[in-house]
């Protein structure tokens, strides 16, 4: 592929590296700083999680509690259910969205007219561009009982309102159309640059070979997508304890009914932290999912490694 | 849908690409739909007569035509235009840093001849595998960096993201390391190297990190919820999400004790400030259409 540059395989001392390369390290210095700062420290108080948190104290001063604050998140007996949600959603999150995305970016491939593939594109960005503040209202403007326009058009054609903010078991179908809705655009063009960076002469020789339109989608398109979609795929395992805070936060609101299939592990810390105050339970909380996400993307990650190092992410 | 043209590059299409056409069109043609509809709602609604909106809810068609919403809005702009002034600042500075520290770590990261540069990126990149979770991080912003009611509070938190360095870094990586090299051998420093050489052959990368970033800022509410308590530093989205909840608030009230409400359009009201909030940003869209295919390359975090 690319020649070695730097031909040196010698060891070169450490202090006369920086010397050399004093600049790219200044140059590196403000990213440094500002992972050190929003990262690495607050990776330290994790040591919350195991304390009585005292405002006079801070976060090292408190005095340990062993784990009291793990024994109160087990108690509350919501962890298994946020963390049961928070895993199902993603997962539908990332599969069915994966299939969107790379549906239409090879479908938008396809298209002859350019002027039809770049309005549909235009149209399929806009729910991206939207905080989830404004795809909250939308949905309001959709779903309101009395006046929503979905009601407007089944009580029109002869059906009965439907209360969407009273009935939890329609929410998961809602929640995720509405993920899929708003990311497809962007995840599309992922794969579209990666269409379009693909080698064209394959296509050719596939067309001379007699192969048809489907079969090279099947058989050289999908599987050209197969490194990317496989970064995708585990960058988005890697937080796969990670609930998208805006969309159940902005749709969901505060609502109790819907709580049980919409409360996600972030939703819940952020209620224990600004509702309760509960520092320690929230921090013991927070690390939990943390230890969740590391340990899926390490094993994730190993197990691709041993299949195909080319494919792993680190 | 028009008829659809049987000739390629003077080709007769044959039939397989003419069935892959047609339901590339229906599909991505009504998932497009399905994209753009709600937002037409949205704003037809906002143009709708309060009385209107009431009595048969929000319109598939325009009827009743008014602007008393927007009228509304605007009659008393102060709050809207000081939430909009502050969203502008904050984004247009906000995103002049995330680019230059994105653009600028990305290149150290993608010089061949950095020895360390494997090491770094794994630095950085090792904060998106594990993290102390919300707590720590927001105890540091509160208690230690004084982000209460302070406009740091809502430019920091969205400056750098692991994410749009690994972009700018692939695509750096892309830029033949020549030019690097021989302007290094005519004396150029690293810093000068990137700003005069790297950067003006990085256009399609700015435009598309200037977007995400961009984005980010504008619809960025979560920080000022956590920061700002102060009414006159509230960004645009955060105020919108307090119309809304205090509109429906006002509304279950009056519901509740049944007290006609005041002749205050809340309902086409809020769908007008929904319709203020939105439009610049998508604005932005058209401007950088053209460069996001070619500056969105998702590489490796190796190598």
């Amino acid at each position: 592929m690319k020649k070695e540059t730097d031909a040196k395989r010698y060891k070169e001392p450490f202090f006369k590296t920086v010397r050399r390369h004093w600049m790219l390290l200044a140059m590196l210095a403000p990213a440094l700083i500002y992972v050190v700062v929003f990262n690495y420290i607050p990776m330290t108080g994790i040591v919350l999680a195991f304390k009585k948190y005292q405002y006079a104290g801070g976060i090292y001063g408190s005095p340990w509690n062993g784990l009291d604050n793990f024994k109160a998140l087990m108690i509350s007996g919501k962890l298994g259910q946020v963390t049961r949600n928070t895993l199902l959603y993603n997962v539908a999150f990332i599969f069915l969205g994966m299939a969107c995305e790379v549906g239409s970016a090879i479908l938008l491939n396809e298209l002859f007219s350019k002027r039809f593939k770049k309005v549909a594109q235009s149209f399929m960005f806009l729910p991206y561009f939207i905080s989830w503040v404004v795809a909250g209202a939308i949905m309001y403007n959709i779903f309101n009982y009395e006046r929503g326009v979905f009601n407007h058009i089944v009580t029109a054609l002869g059906g009965q309102p439907f209360d969407l903010y009273n009935t939890p078991s329609a929410w998961p179908p809602v929640l995720i159309f509405l993920k899929v809705w708003k990311q497809t655009g962007y995840g599309s063009v992922v794969y579209l640059a990666a269409i379009t960076g693909m080698d064209q002469e394959m296509f050719e020789a596939a067309s001379i070979d007699g192969a048809n339109a489907w079969q090279k989608i099947r058989y050289l398109t999908i599987p050209s997508l197969l490194p990317t979609m496989m970064i995708m795929l585990l960058l988005a395992i890697g937080n796969i304890f990670r609930g998208d805070f805006g969309l159940f936060y902005q749709t969901v609101k505060s609502s109790a009914i819907l709580q049980p299939v919409t409360d996600v592990i972030d939703t819940y810390v952020f209620r224990l932290l600004i509702d309760t105050g509960d520092i320690g339970v929230s921090a013991a909380a927070g690390l939990y999912q943390s230890i969740l996400c590391f340990v899926t993307i390490t094993i994730c990650n190993k197990l691709v490694k041993k299949a195909d190092p080319d494919y792993a992410l680190y | 849908m028009s008829k659809v043209k049987i000739m390629k590059d003077g080709h007769h299409l044959s039939r397989d690409e003419l069935s892959v056409n047609i339901v590339g069109y229906i599909l991505v043609g009504l998932f497009a739909l399905v994209c753009v509809i709600p937002f037409y709602l949205i704003i037809v609604a906002s143009f709708t007569d309060e009385a209107s909106l009431i009595r048969n809810g929000y319109p598939l068609i325009p009827t009743d035509f008014s602007l008393q919403s927007y009228m509304l809005c605007l009659k008393n702009p102060v709050a809207i235009l000081k939430a909009y002034g502050t969203t502008i600042g904050v984004t247009l500075v906000g995103t002049a840093l995330a680019v230059l520290i994105a653009t600028m770590t990305g290149y150290v990261l993608s010089r061949k001849d950095f020895p360390w540069r494997n090491k770094f990126s794994f630095f950085f990149f090792f904060t998106t595998l594990f993290s102390g979770g919300l707590v720590p991080w927001y105890m540091m912003c509160i208690r230690y960096l004084n982000f209460k009611n302070s406009y740091l509070g809502i430019i920091l938190p969205l400056m750098f993201s692991v994410w749009n360095m690994i972009i700018a870094k692939s695509f750096m990586a892309g830029i033949p390391s020549a030019i690097t090299e021989s302007a290094k051998i005519d004396g150029a420093n690293d810093m000068t190297i990137y700003v005069k050489l790297i950067l003006p052959l990085s256009k399609p990368l700015i435009a598309t990190l200037s977007l995400f970033a961009a984005l980010a800022y504008w619809n960025d509410w979560y920080n000022s919820m956590l920061f700002i308590t102060n009414e006159d530093m509230f960004m645009l989205q955060y105020y919108l999400q307090r119309v809304l909840g205090s509109a429906e608030a006002m509304r279950i009230v009056a519901e509740k004790s049944g007290i006609a409400l005041p002749t205050v359009p809340l309902e086409s009201m809020k769908m007008a400030m929904t319709v203020i909030a939105t439009g610049p940003i998508v604005l932005l869209y058209p401007f950088v259409q053209r460069y996001f295919v070619k500056g969105l390359t998702i590489g490796a975090v190796k190598g």
